[in-house]
């Protein structure tokens, strides 16, 4: 009986915040508004037995997606009036296409049992129950393949984010670490052999000095 | 304890909500990017209804999955549609008719 006003009210809620979502006149209060939706969608899941899903939905869409929404709605300087002008003039045609899904879903729903004895439900599991660890026991084996390609799917969804979000800016410095290593010391450098260029009467002495004062110039005199 | 029928009913209403969200929006990309994170999470709820009341735990590995693709196509689309702003300074659907025949 509290499970099942739990789910009326959970119920509600979803639904209300499901057409706030897409009657809010500001993209930050749809974000908001699909927050709650996931929220109370988490709840409903771990009202039915489905605990591991309903926290990894509060995670990664609550922690992570909807962060990321909320983040690129609030950085897009978005002209809104632009956006909602002409708001009502498919209205009717949206109305229209949600009653029509509604009412075929409905008559589905009701007129097939699908195989399941409706009234009897699933019965409650053994206290030992994990659902974490019956997910964990079919993930790693019967889907192991299909599970290492999602990941594939998360880094291709990594690497492409950032691909395409990543700019050249103009005035933009940074070390280049394959030209630094890249650079040989005759590039910088060049050494000319040449004659010591001296008058006859002084060549003695001006080699002398000029051999004690090379090296001792750049290695910095106190 | 809750009905297949009532949760069954309850995802065919968000779905047709997520549907009615994208006809009424569809001039703003980020809230066409929203109802589509609804429609999925409304065809997750039929997958874990059916899981459950079916006993079998392969429908939630398939929610799994589901979530996964969702996640990584919503970076990807906030990441184009961050880019054609830049390029743009708008986000408007009907803006982007340059490939019209």
């Amino acid at each position: 009986m509290l499970v099942q006003i739990l789910f009326y009210v959970f119920a509600v809620v979803l639904v209300a915040s499901a057409l706030g979502v897409i009657v809010a006149r500001n993209p930050v209060h749809s974000a908001l508004a699909l927050v709650l939706c996931f929220v109370t969608s988490a709840c409903i899941w771990l009202l039915i037995g489905a605990e591991f899903l309903a926290l990894v939905l509060v995670l990664v869409y609550v922690g992570a997606v909807m962060v990321l929404f909320l983040f690129v709605v609030m950085m897009l300087d978005i002209n809104i009036e632009e956006l909602r002008r002409g708001f009502t003039r498919f209205a009717w045609l949206g109305w229209i296409t949600a009653g029509a899904v509604i009412a075929e879903i409905t008559a589905v729903v009701l007129a097939k049992s699908f195989g399941v004895v409706v009234s009897q439900g699933p019965g409650a599991e053994p206290v030992t129950y994990s659902n974490t660890t019956e997910l964990g026991s079919v993930l790693y084996t019967q889907f192991a393949y299909p599970f290492e390609l999602a990941a594939m799917i998360l880094l291709v969804a990594i690497v492409a984010a950032i691909v395409l979000t990543m700019r050249r800016r103009p005035g933009y410095k940074a070390q280049d670490v394959r030209r630094q290593v890249a650079v040989r010391a005759r590039d910088r450098i060049r050494i000319v052999k040449m004659p010591a260029e001296s008058t006859a009467a002084s060549e003695a002495p001006a080699t002398q000095s000029a051999s004690t004062s090379g090296p001792a110039a750049p290695g910095g005199a106190p | 304890m809750i009905s297949l029928a009532q949760l069954l009913t309850l995802s065919g209403v968000v779905f047709a909500l997520a549907v009615a969200g994208v006809f009424l929006n569809r001039k703003n990309l980020i809230l066409l990017l929203m109802c589509v994170e609804l429609l999925l999470l409304a065809a997750n709820f039929n997958f874990i209804a059916f899981s459950r009341y079916l006993g079998d735990i392969r429908g939630q590995i398939f929610v799994f999955f589901v979530l996964t693709v969702a996640a990584a196509e919503s970076a990807i689309g906030l990441a184009i549609l961050v880019v054609l702003f830049r390029e743009r300074r708008s986000i408007n659907v009907e803006d982007l008719n340059e490939m019209k025949g």
